[in-house]
């Protein structure tokens, strides 16, 4: 097999790139004016480091590979600190959907049928309109944690690195992020 | 005994399962466990079937986005400007 060595082009960037870039930010943060910085951080970065360039992916895999970065970074920062709050408000919701001593569900938040489960997922639209909005609700780190699982399908190992968070603080937080998530659904959507 | 008792009839380590289950796969023990918390729990069974569903319903709603967003561009100005910026590196490197 002939593996033809990529080239980079920069004087083609933007026209090339530039749009791709800024939708794949934009659907994994949802702000306009963060989304074109990191676009525009991305181009200046890559061009820092074009003679590192191998040629073994293409010019887009590799430009997306250095905004994926950033992207990190900016879930990084922003459920650090002071963002915390909002996780301890939404640990503290759960704290009453079960009960303390059993752990079965108590009678308030015990699931109730949607009325969707079994239709066709792709037919419920306002459905998932609703799943949208409920999503952005979530905790800053819980976001992060289940964009990263579900849109990028990065590995736990990768995430946490990342993340820095520990594997079972990963596993505690997909499935507070599913908790919570379903019970917005049921709150929201019945 | 006592903690697998505990487990089956608890429905806050059962949903936990269930989360990790859609990831990776389950200890046979714990695959164990929460069958039997299944076969007698309906309120985590309908939990199973909505989990399942969202889980869907994310990886499509991902993919949809990426759609509907890959028709809102940047705007000529601000590609005019970087690609000048670029060009501006380049010259000076």
């Amino acid at each position: 097999m002939v593996t033809e060595k990529q080239l980079l082009d920069p004087h083609n960037w933007v026209e090339a790139h530039a749009d791709y870039l800024y939708s794949y930010t934009l659907s994994r943060i949802n702000n306009e004016e963060q989304a074109k910085d990191l676009v525009q951080e991305t181009f200046l970065a890559a061009l820092e480091k074009v003679d590192r360039f191998e040629g073994k992916s293409s010019e887009r895999t590799w430009l997306t590979a250095i905004l994926k970065n950033k992207i990190i970074d900016v879930y990084r920062k922003k459920s650090s600190g002071l963002a915390n709050l909002t996780e301890k408000k939404a640990e503290d919701e759960q704290k009453d959907f079960f009960e303390e001593d059993t752990g079965h569900w108590t009678e308030a938040h015990q699931p109730l049928p949607f009325g969707i489960e079994d239709h066709e997922p792709l037919r419920a639209k306002e459905f998932n309109h609703i799943l949208q909005l409920c999503m952005q609700k979530l905790p800053v780190l819980w976001k992060s944690v289940f964009i990263m699982k579900h849109m990028d399908d990065a590995t736990t190992e990768f995430i946490c690195s990342e993340l820095r968070v520990t594997q079972a603080n990963f596993w505690v937080i997909i499935h507070r992020a599913k908790l919570s998530l379903r019970a917005c659904l049921q709150k929201n959507w019945i | 005994m006592n903690h697998l008792k505990k487990v089956i009839y608890n429905c806050k380590q059962a949903t936990l399962l269930i989360e990790k289950r859609q990831i990776r796969k389950l200890s046979f023990r714990e695959s164990i466990e929460l069958r039997i918390h299944l076969a007698g729990c309906s309120m985590c069974q309908l939990y199973n079937k909505q989990s399942q569903i969202i889980h869907q319903m994310v990886l499509q709603l991902f993919h949809d986005t990426q759609l509907q967003v890959s028709t809102l561009t940047l705007d000529q100005n601000f590609k005019k400007e970087l690609q000048d910026r670029i060009e501006e590196g380049l010259n000076n490197s």
